[in-house]
């Protein structure tokens, strides 16, 4: 019973940090109907520019969380500019090509991305500083650590941050409006541009958290994280209904639990036939399934297809 | 095509000005110029491993045209000729055939086995012997090619010598085994669990992840359900270290031990003070015990002015296997001297070198080491010969794990 | 300037000039690899059969992303699918040695069925799910070649398989030296000969299907679906059948790799050889057949070019800067970004496409 609460809250910790990732791609999908796919690219990039700023900050004597909280304040609006960036040079120029043109450049930002932050950092894998307290409890047999806990509060808190601007303030009314069309809510005078770039904006701020809660939980950071940890959080926002805020948070949560029951116990229930080796298979595969039987995921509401 | 063939012709352009000045200057006549391959990784990301294997070979070549050597009457001078492989099967292969097309009269590398197995072939066609320092996978030398040498223990003997190590000196019974899935780690770890098996042990465990992964928490909470005295890792360092953080943050006791993919700094770096006690294996003797290992070691930092990484010894042995063996047969033919490359008894910096009928070693050493306080330290050496596994105790040995 | 352009047009246009091209062409296919070999070394012969074994790749792609519009991000396991088909079937691992000439339509059959079994049941998505669900399908192809080691040994997992039979046309053996009229072929040679007649046998393909009824009824569907359907093709079969061509090219250069190499593992099939051959179709222009080749040289001889910046920068600041193979993917990138933004046709556009674009920016 202890082992499988402990996979319990790995899946539940991992699915968090994929839901966070895919609030992300939520958010960009929901309102241009674009899979965004630099945006594991920003979350590698948000861990780097962090870990950079803590790794020059650790001369100081301040305590651990102060000089991992500044690495974070820095992290953001350098995503932010990023994202905006991005969004300006490489996706508003074809928002009216045919649809595989931005497709190819999100791939082709995406390979850039990677590179430029393997020219800068190099191809080693960077040490995260031991700043923060590594304090682990024990329920019922298994272990959890602080780090866990402020992970899996901080995703939900940022979710319901996130619901609450999309459903109550000026600008989530504007974001609604363009999701559902962009030339109306043009003439409704929601000026479509700038609530494009928020949304970039926004997400890329997401981004930068989600990147250094990765690198401070697995105690490091590499120009490749990016790429993998994107297309699984990309599954989980499928999973739960891509353009659903709540749909993200729950198609993350449900994939961490799946990957972390699947590669625990695939082994013993197939009589060792498959093993923890199928691990990456089973986001591939809950999203095929997924597309296949119920393409508006879990959460979503059936949308005719937009041109 | 056009196209092609007009950058091709710019191309040659610029390797004739580049090439033109490495060109030793016209020979005397009494004199004979021998050309050493060498192929790594020059780019990527084990340059540096790849720089240090070339280093390595750099200064035996070196040092064999200052010291004069005649064969057949001529003053032999040779030349290097290394080439970037960048780790990559397809691109050994092309390198292979440039270096074929040289005519080199003899071959160090490649480093990964991956791209050495492939190469091995060509070279074989064009009748040129290789010798690897650093390719572990058996298979390089059980494709029946009598051209293909190693101056390192292959995985086989590690893999026995890992696992004799676990169930006879760290006295582990229970013992589950995780792998990377790369040609490396998973052909180490099968190796390890035979040895395991044979030694009386018992395999509680096997599982998986990838060389790109980081949480491991999923399958280390499966292998805590096992209870193992010892948990064993093949894979690299990049793997390793988060993995080591995640073992001991679950709360998992066992003794890790893992091959020579972890016996770095960067380990410990990854890992942080979780990496303490950790066990590594390394094939060869440690420098300091090699019998001109600390002669090389200055000779290597005064020359290159920094340290040895890896594999620099392997590769300077290499390169002077094949120069005795051209003395020993008085030619610098590949063909006149390959008979005698399979009878080496050479004693070099990194051991006392004998081939095996396939072209292995015949009596390859591990040696094992161990984080303390940060830093890998040496715990013991084993010999790979069989039955009489001559036990070279350390110091350090005397303490055991807690 | 326009007049000569005139005068060539018409010139483009009479059958002997068109016959003559053929020949010239011809000749100097021919000719090629001897060329190079005297000029550059064999090193570069090699080179040159993979370049053909990429365009063949990329004709293929090019079916699906170009003729059809249906963005695959996976195309590599097409061609793992027939690299390893081929390994298995002659090579020491069953001890089976099937010929060759069963071995290539078998590649291509079976790749095909691949092709169907991906598409099947993912065509009716949209663009940008159809992109992640082949990336996945690719990854998944990869991890079980991967991981079938265990617990029966079928593709020796992440070892490989190696000692794969050479090509062999009866007792010609491709990997072998050769003697014929006189000229000495060598191995890399051979091979090359080989690869431009299938080059050759995909292009002419790949021509028929572009002007025939499917080759239209694709177009029709890249350029709008639904008007597609309403003309009355039947879009599921006629995507279906370009995922199947497409993959059979895949399986057919993966067999002809494999036993060119004599050694295959999972690690040559990875996501970056998908782009790479994406990339080159985009590069060249998107459904068009000589732009696509373009595309497949250009990029087949980038890492070679890159080698010398090595040295040219060691030249220029004394020592490197960046590693010039860090370089690679970083240059594939920013063509992909920048091509889609100031030339959306590709370098060597097809009229048409040109004309589309055109249409498209001006909307």
């Amino acid at each position: 019973m202890d082992i499988f609460l402990q996979q319990i809250i790995n899946g539940l910790v991992l699915g968090s940090i994929y839901a966070l990732v895919a609030l992300g791609y939520t958010m960009v999908y929901g309102i241009l109907g674009l899979i965004n796919f630099a945006h594991g690219e920003i979350v590698m990039i948000g861990a780097m520019i962090s870990l950079a700023a803590i790794q020059a900050m650790t001369g100081f004597a301040l305590p651990g969380p102060v000089i991992v909280l500044m690495g974070l304040l820095i992290a953001i609006p350098a995503c932010m500019l990023l994202g905006y960036g991005i969004e300006r040079v490489a996706y508003r120029p074809l928002r009216r090509a045919p649809r595989l043109a931005p497709l190819i450049t999100a791939i082709g930002v995406s390979i850039v991305l990677q590179n430029i932050a393997m020219i800068i950092w190099g191809r080693q894998y960077i040490a995260f500083p031991p700043l923060l307290p590594e304090d682990t409890y024990t329920i019922a047999g298994a272990s959890i650590t602080l780090l866990q806990i402020f992970i899996f509060l901080l995703a939900t808190a940022i979710m319901a941050g996130l619901i609450f601007l999309v459903q109550k303030t000026r600008l989530g009314r504007t974001m609604r409006a363009t999701a559902q069309n962009p030339e109306v809510a043009g003439l409704m005078g929601v000026n479509v541009n700038n609530v494009i770039s928020s949304t970039f904006i926004i997400g890329s701020a997401l981004a930068a958290v989600a990147g250094l809660m990765v690198s401070a939980y697995y105690g490091l950071a590499h120009y490749y994280m990016g790429f993998l940890l994107g297309l699984k959080a990309f599954s989980a926002a499928v999973l739960g209904g891509i353009g659903n805020l709540g749909g993200a948070m729950l198609g993350g949560l449900l994939l961490g639990v799946i990957e972390s029951l699947g590669a625990g116990y695939i082994g013993p229930l197939t009589g060792g036939v498959l093993g923890s080796h199928y691990q990456d298979v089973f986001a591939f595969f809950v999203l095929i399934l997924v597309l296949i039987f119920r393409p508006s995921g879990l959460l979503g509401e059936r949308t005719s297809e937009r041109p | 095509m056009k196209l092609s063939g007009r950058l091709s012709l710019s191309l040659t352009a610029i390797i004739l000005v580049l090439s033109g000045c490495k060109e030793p200057s016209l020979l005397k006549a009494d004199e004979q110029l021998v050309k050493i391959g060498h192929a790594a990784p020059l780019t990527g990301t084990q340059a540096h491993i790849g720089k240090d294997n070339e280093n390595g070979v750099r200064l035996a070549i070196e040092e064999a045209n200052s010291a004069g050597i005649t064969i057949g009457g001529k003053k032999i001078i040779f030349q290097l000729l290394s080439e970037d492989d960048q780790a990559d099967p397809k691109n050994g292969t092309i390198v292979a055939h440039k270096l074929a097309d040289a005519e080199i009269n003899g071959m160090i590398g490649h480093l990964n086995s991956g791209t050495t197995i492939p190469a091995s072939r060509v070279y074989h066609d064009a009748g040129i012997p290789q010798i690897s320092p650093s390719a572990t996978n058996p298979r390089y030398t059980q494709q029946g090619f009598k051209s293909a040498f190693r101056t390192m223990a292959n995985d086989e003997q590690q893999g026995r010598l890992l696992g004799q190590f676990a169930t006879k000196h760290l006295l582990a019974k229970r013992i589950a085994i995780i792998d990377d899935r790369t040609a490396y780690g998973q052909g180490l770890a099968d190796e390890f669990e035979k040895s395991v098996k044979s030694n009386g042990g018992i395999i509680v465990a096997r599982e998986f992840t990838t060389d790109k992964s980081t949480d491991f928490r999923a399958i280390l909470t499966a292998i805590k359900g096992n209870q193992p005295d010892l948990l064993f890792f093949g894979g690299m360092d990049p793997q390793g270290g988060p993995l080591m953080r995640q073992v001991r943050s679950l709360g998992i006791t066992a003794q890790f031990l893992s091959g020579d993919g972890l016996y770095t700094p960067e380990f410990i770096k990854l890992a942080g003070v979780s990496s303490e006690g950790a066990y590594s294996s390394l094939p060869g003797v440690p420098l300091e015990k090699m019998p001109n290992g600390l002669a090389f070691r200055d000779k290597y930092r005064a020359k290159y002015n920094r340290d040895i990484q890896l594999y620099a010894p392997f590769c300077y042995d290499a390169v002077n296997i094949m120069i005795e063996a051209m003395k020993r047969a008085d030619s610098v033919k590949p063909e006149k001297y390959l008979p005698e490359l399979v009878k080496t008894d050479y004693s070099g910096v990194t051991a006392r070198i004998m081939f095996d009928e396939r072209g292995d070693l015949k009596a390859g050493a591990i040696t094992f080491y161990r984080v303390r306080n940060g830093k890998w330290e040496v715990a013991e050496t084993l010999s790979s010969t069989p039955l009489q596994s001559s036990l070279t105790e350390t110091q350090s040995d005397k303490k055991k794990p807690e | 300037m326009n007049d000569l352009l005139t005068h060539w047009r018409k010139f483009k246009r009479e059958p002997y000039a068109v016959w003559l091209g053929f020949a010239l062409i011809g000749f100097a296919l021919v000719l090629l690899p001897f060329a190079t070999d005297a000029a550059m070394g064999r090193s570069w012969v090699r080179i040159l059969d993979h370049t053909l074994l990429y365009i063949m790749l990329a004709l293929g792609l090019n079916i699906v992303v170009g003729f059809a519009g249906l963005l695959d991000l996976g195309y590599v396991a097409f061609f793992a699918v027939g690299a390893y088909l081929y390994a298995l079937l002659a090579s020491p691992q069953f001890g089976l040695h099937l010929p060759f000439w069963t071995l290539l339509p078998l590649g291509a059959l079976v790749a095909c069925m691949f092709g169907v079994l991906l598409g099947a049941p993912t065509l009716r998505l949209r663009g940008d799910y159809l992109a992640i669900v082949t990336l996945g399908f690719g990854e998944i192809i990869r991890i079980f070649l991967n991981n079938l080691n265990a617990p029966v040994n079928i593709t020796n997992g992440p070892q490989g398989l190696n000692m794969i039979d050479p090509i062999m046309l009866g007792d010609f053996s491709f990997s072998r030296t050769q003697q014929i009229l006189g000229i000495t072929f060598s191995s890399v040679h051979n091979y090359y000969y080989l690869f431009l007649a299938l080059t050759l046998l995909i292009i002419f393909i790949s021509i028929r299907l572009e002007n025939s009824r499917i080759g239209r009824a694709w177009v029709a569907i890249r350029e709008d679906e639904v008007a597609a359907q309403a003309m009355g093709i039947n879009t599921r079969n006629v995507k279906l059948l370009a995922f199947a061509m497409g993959a059979s090219f895949g399986g057919v250069s993966g067999g002809l790799f494999a036993g060119f190499q004599g050694f295959v593992s999972p690690e040559s099939f990875h996501l970056t050889e998908s782009i790479m051959v994406l990339c080159m179709v985009v590069l060249g222009g998107m459904g068009h057949i000589p732009g696509v080749i373009l595309g497949a040289v250009l990029l087949s001889v980038l890492p070679e070019a890159l080698r010398y910046i090595g040295p040219l920068e060691e030249a220029l600041f004394g020592r490197v800067i960046v590693d010039p193979s860090d370089l690679r993917l970083l240059i594939l990138g920013l063509a992909m970004v920048l091509i889609m933004l100031l030339r959306p046709a590709g370098l060597w556009p097809s009229p048409v496409q040109r004309r589309e674009f055109a249409h498209h920016d001006k909307s």
